[in-house]
């Protein structure tokens, strides 16, 4: 009978195996660059990760700490039956103790307010519209079924201008440089979602949320849809390609919108539009 | 409650009803507790039967996309020419229904309805519930759910396909997407059949726990079960409100052209703009506001019901009674105030969110209390391993699981990276399995012999158990690891995204998949236990557990009038190897051996 305990014993060595694992497979840890699979590419991701790190130290703690309890009350308290098929030991009565509980109410109390102040800071940072950068817009993401409308300010640095560019399911920004971008929906609840970078938003209708961030290595990188948006959500995907200098991201825009070019430089010259 | 002086003197204003005089007032449209507990008992089974294969087919196209499944393919949705592939918008129907149906059909209509309805004046000691034509209807308003809930499957676009959660205006904009067109309102509608259900439902609850306690029955007095019952009612009574107006102006937005949700001049999938004027994420408010108690709900049954399992098979009295009692009534309160977690990422001010993150911290901290309590219960103790008593350890065991991962999330920055997210996923469902559904088990084989008068089998129990534990750690857990990775929900296929397409996590995929089945496929044991049982397992006498409170002090099954005379109470259902006394158990009829005076703070 008392063996039945170590089937939870098992389930916890296996939940702390796998947990334990994870880090040393790029597969199963958070997601980083192929071939620096510790290294968080982003300031708040870097943050976030070591809030990640430890809540879940305390959480592990919690869990082996509760489980062997468990587990060993499950062994040690097992009913065992004589030989004369009474109980070889009779089950203790007692109805609680007032310290114990004052304990167990008083420690996790304090360790989770703890937690709960120390990740105001990042989160303010992250979140907060008081935070945003004073930077210019890098650029306009709508979201749309199922595509990342991107529009950029182009050379003047303004957007509604005549030289916007405009990208589907691409964005670029420089390695290093804060990226403001204003997040927008043109129909459903959509998600903005930078797994390297730990950044997510809601783009949701009727509103402009801003959004920041930067990546301190050159690449590529992939943007996900994260809130349910419709038949084709699961592949509501976007490149995010991160350029080493300003000077290279300046020279894909040029490339880019010398492409855009005539329709959209022709059309400048028709007055229309509200910015004019 | 007004009771004689003495114990043996009958109650005055107690007498027995007439019984039902007919098969169909008797059995069907019955008013008697213990037969619609069993009518929502079946029910709900057969749903859980149904969300499970919905499941089957979810892990199915996540582990292999795109690849034909097996049989069910070709009479579901194929096409011949799409070579048997699931279309993505079906995928989004079967999660959407699985958790609709595993939600609102199964485990709040199985631990509410079945449980609340079955055990509740049982273990108070009456008669029947307060209002048992309103229980009638509890039962009965589910069924125009049941039908529009399958019907939705059959309608132009099919079933819905929002969520579970049905943000507009994905939901509300008949064109976003193809179960949007009908069978979003289909879902709407069924979900305010279950809303009304447990509405009255709660009603009925908390006047026959109010007033119809037996003599004796103080408050303190009464099982955890009722305790959490109770609360769970209020919670329902309270919340419930706003899921139907919420519902209601959902539904006005879709057929009467109003503009709740729908901000100025939206428009989806080019239809012609609205005038809008509403807000998108107002639904979400009113849908959390409710559906964050809904966890409660189909959670804090569950604690009850392990309370009183882990104490009769620790046979000892139940580690700090009242101070779990309390925890259950402080995460019911803080229960209304955490909703806002939801939402951490939906654009909400995030100054809100901040505030949010401190109250669902503290939440966490009665559910502790509670964990520390039900290992205090078995040390000591002389632990009985029954398969009633394992789903019960299973149930605290994976709970811890679900309650320190829930950590994760109610800390704002690191939810920025696993909202919508596996790990949501496995938190939920290490909440809604791990704890409420191995819940559920416990109470069905701790209670199949007073439902249906005989005992299940112990040896399929054990076999069940075993499996549906091991497969259910298999199925659930890796969803953490994936989920950390940034694997989202709700996408039918990950292989998509370059940084799920590693072999790593579609090794977890599948692994998670394998095991899926293997949990589906374990419950073919515990149905056929539970059927066979049912008509050819051993006639159990009334207290075959030898458990205290007053349920097992009437027959099994027990008469319609359930007391032959109301019982006299005298002290709570847990007093488990009194010293000196002759058996390890003494019932709550029982008077307390003279020496023995119960903690006043504890007990």
């Amino acid at each position: 009978m008392r063996y039945w305990s170590l089937i939870f014993a098992l389930a916890a060595v296996f939940s702390v195996g796998a947990f334990a694992y994870a880090p040393f497979s790029a597969d199963w840890w958070l997601p980083n660059p192929a071939g620096e699979p510790y290294h968080s590419v982003s300031t708040f991701g870097r943050e976030i990760d070591a809030l990640f790190l430890i809540i879940l130290v305390l959480t592990g703690a919690v869990f082996i700490g509760t489980q062997a309890a468990l587990v060993w009350a499950q062994f040690r308290y097992a009913d065992r039956i004589g030989e004369d098929g009474l109980p070889v030991r009779p089950a203790q009565y007692f109805h609680g103790s007032q310290r114990l509980e004052v304990i167990w109410t008083v420690i996790p109390a304090g360790i989770l307010v703890f937690l709960a102040l120390y990740q105001m800071d990042t989160w303010a940072k992250i979140k907060f519209r008081s935070a945003s950068p004073r930077t210019p817009v890098l650029a306009e993401v709508t979201g749309r079924q199922f595509q990342w409308a991107m529009k950029y300010p182009g050379p003047d640095g303004r957007l509604g201008t005549p030289d916007d560019l405009f990208t589907v399911n691409d964005l670029h920004l420089v390695k290093d440089q804060t990226a403001l971008i204003h997040l927008k929906s043109a129909d459903v609840i959509h998600s903005f979602f930078l797994p390297q970078m730990r950044i997510k938003q809601d783009a949701v209708p009727g509103m402009a949320i801003p959004v920041w961030f930067d990546c301190d290595r050159a690449g590529r990188f992939e943007l996900a849809c994260a809130e349910l948006c419709g038949w084709g959500h699961y592949k509501m995907r976007g490149d995010v390609v991160v350029h080493e200098t300003e000077a290279e991201f300046q020279a894909w825009q040029a490339a880019k919108l010398a492409e855009q070019g005539r329709s959209q430089i022709a059309g400048a010259d028709e007055p229309e539009g509200d910015d004019r | 409650m007004s009771a004689g002086p003495n114990a043996t003197e009958p109650n005055p204003h107690d007498h027995i009803p007439a019984a039902a005089s007919n098969f169909l007032t008797r059995y069907v449209f019955s008013t008697d507790h213990k037969v619609i507990g069993v009518q929502f008992l079946f029910s709900s089974l057969f749903f859980f039967a149904v969300g499970g294969l919905m499941a089957m087919v979810i892990r199915w196209q996540l582990a292999w996309p795109w690849k034909p499944v097996p049989i069910l393919s070709q009479w579901l949705w194929s096409s011949p020419g799409l070579g048997g592939q699931m279309p993505p918008e079906f995928y989004n129907k079967l999660f959407t229904m699985h958790a609709t149906i595993m939600i609102f059909f199964v485990i709040i209509p199985l631990l509410t309805g079945a449980f609340g309805n079955f055990l509740i004046p049982l273990m108070i000691g009456a008669r029947d519930m307060a209002f048992p034509k309103l229980n009638m209807f509890s039962y009965w308003i589910m069924w125009p759910g049941f039908v529009l809930i399958t019907l939705s499957f059959f309608v132009e676009g099919g079933a819905a396909e929002a969520g579970w959660t049905s943000y507009p205006p994905l939901a509300t904009a008949a064109r976003s997407t193809p179960g949007s067109l009908n069978g979003q309102t289909y879902w709407l509608l069924a979900l305010l059949c279950a809303g009304i259900s447990s509405l009255t439902g709660s009603i009925n609850y908390i006047t026959t726990i109010v007033m119809l306690r037996s003599p004796g029955m103080k408050m303190f007095r009464m099982p955890m079960t009722v305790w959490a019952l109770f609360i769970t009612a209020l919670l329902q009574a309270f919340a419930l409100p706003v899921l139907t107006s919420a519902l209601l102006m959902q539904t006005l937005d879709r057929l009467a052209g109003t503009n709740f949700f729908t901000p100025v001049g939206g428009a989806v999938a080019n239809a012609p703009a609205a005038v809008g004027g509403g807000a998108p994420l107002l639904w979400q408010h009113l849908f959390w506001f409710y559906s964050h108690p809904a966890v409660y709900i189909m959670i804090l049954p569950g604690m009850g019901i392990a309370s009183d399992v882990i104490s009769t098979f620790s046979r000892k009295p139940l580690f700090g009674y009242k101070p779990m009692v309390i925890a259950m009534g402080a995460i019911a309160g803080l229960g209304f105030i955490v909703w806002g977690h939801h939402m951490f990422q939906s654009g909400m001010n995030p100054a809100l969110g901040a505030t949010f993150m401190l109250s669902t911290m503290m939440i966490a901290l009665p559910s502790a209390i509670k964990v520390f309590n039900w290992i205090g219960t078995m040390w000591g103790g002389r632990i009985q391993y029954t398969s009633a008593m394992l789903n019960a350890m299973a149930f605290v065991s994976m709970f811890i699981i679900g309650g320190l991962s829930g950590i994760f999330m109610a800390a704002t920055p690191v939810d920025i990276h696993i909202h919508d997210t596996y790990f949501i996923v496995g938190h939920i469902h290490y909440v809604l399995f791990g704890g409420s559904t191995f819940a559920v088990f416990a109470g069905i084989y701790y209670w199949f012999p007073k439902l249906f008068g005989r005992m299940m089998s112990e040896r399929l129990g054990l076999i069940h158990f075993f499996l549906t534990f091991l497969f259910f750690n298999g199925t659930f857990f890796f969803m953490h690891i994936v989920g950390w990775h940034g694997h989202m929900r709700r996408i039918a296929d990950p292989t998509v995204y370059e940084f799920l397409r590693t072999p790593g996590v579609v090794g977890m995929n599948q692994f998670m998949t394998i095991c899926a089945f293997g949990l589906g496929a374990s419950q073919l044991i515990f149905a056929w236990n539970f059927f066979y049982s049912l008509v050819a397992g051993p006639v159990a006498g009334p207290n075959p557990w030898k458990a205290n409170s007053l349920e097992w002090a009437t027959a099994s099954p027990p008469p319609y009038y359930n007391f032959e005379t109301l019982p006299r109470v005298y002290h709570p259902p847990y007093e488990f190897s009194v010293p000196g006394g002759e058996d390890d158990f003494l019932p709550q009829t029982t008077p307390l051996p003279d020496n023995i005076t119960l903690d006043p703070v504890m007990a």
